[in-house]
């Protein structure tokens, strides 16, 4: 794989997830070569965590085969995954990337039939429910992974499980000597689509996060919520598995706020909006869903999606940014203590479970890249002179519609970069 | 200009006169301050509702509040506010501002208090400590006096024993070296703070 076909007319996009996915497919068809790396076993990113999708609720997965289907049918794109950069290098049109690539321990000869995870006996948190369930340490990351391969938790590796592993696959498709290695790449321009990750809640010490066991975050009630998640699809507490019906959203769970994330992380309104949903198509007229906030911000056509809300019964709004949360000990129930800001009423508030809408902080961490690409305060991709662009979440929080038109306008820009590449090399 | 009589002159006013009062304006009215002060329900306006207060121009009902004299300096509320307002610092300055104009409720205990130490510490340069706790326990009358001292009594007593109080002080107080120099001060620093808020007198 060292010493590939890569060129300065290439382009290289980090990150596999919905902007990723997009805006390699958008330069592939548009004729250019693409390396596509993403650095977990699967594309998709973030998105097929979630239940659904707002503002349609929609399922995530729909989106997702049909990028699928058109990254079969391009031969443009080469997708590496396990695969992430540790530095890149050099101006706009001449890039180098070093490319560490991590084994799977599984190759290209298996065919998803699952004998392998049958025989292994030890369990890992599962990564892609964010560890609230386990999983058998071989797996398919989700049902609509890409590549459809297994993979080798790394913490089994020369164990007795591994061997059993090895002993079930029938297609010799388990392979025990893989090793990490670097490979490097010479591309023109590079698409950063590292995405998005979960605000630490447990540094918002006044919410409880990590002490107090009815309190999630909503990437975690998404997972809760999804019936291929860990209680299939239920909506029960963490701390004794009774149903959560009385549910509390705390938003600007680590955003707008100079202790933490200073920007809006702006998805998080939208997103528990639709999360008021799910709470009541599992409970019907029982559900009661409180969102807490300092301002909804529903942007452009998201506003009919909240007055659809608003008209929900079992939804109500307090106007006001939760000060702290403590637990009842004997029932589990979390009690939010705050001061509403119309009227100025103090509350002690009981609820089943508190979610917080935690912020998304960009991904992107502890890789070396060139002084061409610049970041904003916060962290997130800003526009730049060099070949490199941000894309999607890595540079804004944003909703999936957005993250896909900032990969087009990505892509573009790429593309831009080495069409003058390829004319200065012809004259 | 035509809109400027529907500018908001109590929080300009603020803005100039008040320590921090700059930062009033940057207050989002989340709630956090008011829902972590320990006062909780024990004061007329907490401060997310002061602040909003000064905006609506409601000059007279902030600055006789007693809300900012119950502040206990806890801090709570700066660490955990989302915009890192000064808030302790401008429930100070508030007070400090409204006493200043007069304004300040008058039979307020933590206001009265400050007046008493403030009083017996500038006159020599050091707290008599004496005088000041008798000073409070007969600040509602003498009956009232007698029965607070009378409480207090085995303490008192242990503190003679430890010479951790002398009876003479309520008679020949004794003050610092330079209580003259330290008048001079004060009365200078009055000066200044007084030219720089307009409160000239
Ligand atoms: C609680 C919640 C609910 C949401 N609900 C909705 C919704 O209903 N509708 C909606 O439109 N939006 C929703 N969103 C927003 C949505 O999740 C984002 O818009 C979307 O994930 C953005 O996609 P992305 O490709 O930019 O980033 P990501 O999904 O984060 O994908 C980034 C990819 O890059 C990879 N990567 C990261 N770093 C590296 C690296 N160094 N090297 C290689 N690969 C790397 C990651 O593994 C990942 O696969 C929600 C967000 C939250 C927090
Ligand atoms: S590695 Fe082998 S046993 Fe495991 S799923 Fe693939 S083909 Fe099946
Ligand atoms: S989108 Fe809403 S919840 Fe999220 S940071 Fe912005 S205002 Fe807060
Ligand atoms: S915590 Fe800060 S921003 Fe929030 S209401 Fe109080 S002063 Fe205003
Ligand atoms: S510092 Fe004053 S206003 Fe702030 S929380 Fe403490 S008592 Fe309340």
């Amino acid at each position: 794989m060292a010493g590939s076909v890569a060129t300065s007319q290439t382009i290289l996009v980090v990150g596999g997830g919905i902007a990723g996915m997009t805006a390699a497919l958008e330069a592939a068809e548009c004729g250019k070569e693409v390396v596509l790396i993403e650095k977990s076993p699967t594309l998709g990113g973030r998105t097929t965590l979630l239940y659904r999708y707002f503002p349609k609720m929609c399922h995530p997965i729909c989106g997702l085969e049909i990028n699928l289907r058109r990254l079969k049918g391009n031969r443009r794109v080469r997708v590496l995954t396990l695969a992430e950069p540790v530095a890149v290098s050099g101006t706009r049109g001449d890039y180098t990337a070093q490319i560490r690539l991590a084994p799977r321990y599984v190759n290209d000869n298996c065919t998803a039939c699952g004998e392998c995870a049958r025989a292994v006996t030890a369990e890992i948190p599962n990564p892609f429910d964010y560890n609230l369930g386990r999983i058998k340490a071989a797996y398919l990351p989700h049902a609509m992974a890409y590549p459809q391969r297994y993979v080798l938790d790394p913490s089994i590796i020369g164990s007795e499980d591994a061997d059993r592993a090895k002993a079930a696959c029938r297609y010799g498709a388990v392979d025990l000597d893989m090793k990490e290695e670097t490979v490097e790449l010479k591309v023109g321009a590079v698409v950063w689509a590292t995405g998005w990750q979960p605000y630490d809640a447990a540094r918002i010490q006044p919410y409880g996060y990590g002490r107090l066991r009815n309190v999630v975050t909503s990437v975690e009630f998404e997972r809760l919520a999804d019936p291929r998640g860990p209680t299939g699809g239920r909506i029960l507490r963490p701390s004794d598995g009774r149903e959560a019906k009385n549910v509390a959203f705390i938003q600007c769970a680590g955003s707008r706020d100079e202790n933490h994330l200073r920007h809006c992380s702006r998805v998080c309104c939208m997103a528990s909006l639709k999360q008021t949903q799910y709470v009541h198509e599992a409970w019907g007229e029982e559900a009661r869903s409180t969102v807490y906030y300092i301002d909804i911000r529903a942007i452009d056509r998201f506003e009919d999606f909240y007055r659809r809300v608003q008209a929900d019964p079992t939804v109500s709004f307090v106007k006001s940014k939760v000060a702290r949360i403590e637990e009842d000990r004997a029932s589990g129930d979390v009690i939010l203590h705050g001061v509403d800001t119309e009227g100025y009423h103090r509350y002690a508030a009981r609820h089943d479970l508190a979610v917080l809408a935690i912020g998304m902080e960009p991904a992107l961490r502890a890789v070396e890249v060139p002084p061409d690409l610049p970041f904003d305060a916060s962290g997130f991709i800003e526009a730049g002179a060099g070949g490199m662009f941000g894309a999607g979440c890595a540079a804004a929080p944003l909703d999936v519609n957005r993250a896909v038109q900032s990969a087009t306008a990505a892509a573009l820009r790429a593309i831009q970069v080495v069409n003058k590449t390829a004319d200065v090399e012809t004259i | 200009m035509s809109g400027e009589r529907y500018r908001n002159s109590f929080l300009r006013e603020v803005e100039h006169n008040v320590e921090e009062g700059h930062w009033v304006k940057m207050c989002m009215q989340c709630g956090v301050c008011s829902g972590s002060c320990p006062f909780g329900p024990h004061w007329a306006h907490p401060p997310q509702e002061l602040f909003m207060m000064i905006r609506a121009g409601k000059r007279e009902e902030v600055l006789g509040s007693d809300a900012m004299w119950m502040c206990t300096s806890c801090y709570n509320c700066v660490v955990r506010c989302p915009r890192k307002l000064p808030i302790t610092h401008i429930m100070h300055g508030l007070a400090n501002y409204a006493h200043r104009l007069g304004l300040a409720p008058k039979n307020q205990p933590t206001r009265q208090f400050a007046k008493m130490f403030w009083d017996n510490l500038s006159k020599t340069g050091r707290v008599n400590e004496l005088k000041l706790s008798l000073g409070l326990y007969f600040k509602d009358g003498f009956k009232q006096g007698i029965r607070n001292a009378l409480a207090m009594k085995d303490i008192g007593l242990g503190m003679l024993k430890a010479k951790r109080l002398n009876p003479l002080e309520l008679v020949k107080p004794h003050a610092c070296k330079g209580a003259k120099d330290i008048h001079a001060i004060l009365a200078k620093a009055k000066e200044i703070e007084d030219r720089r808020k307009g409160l000239s007198a």
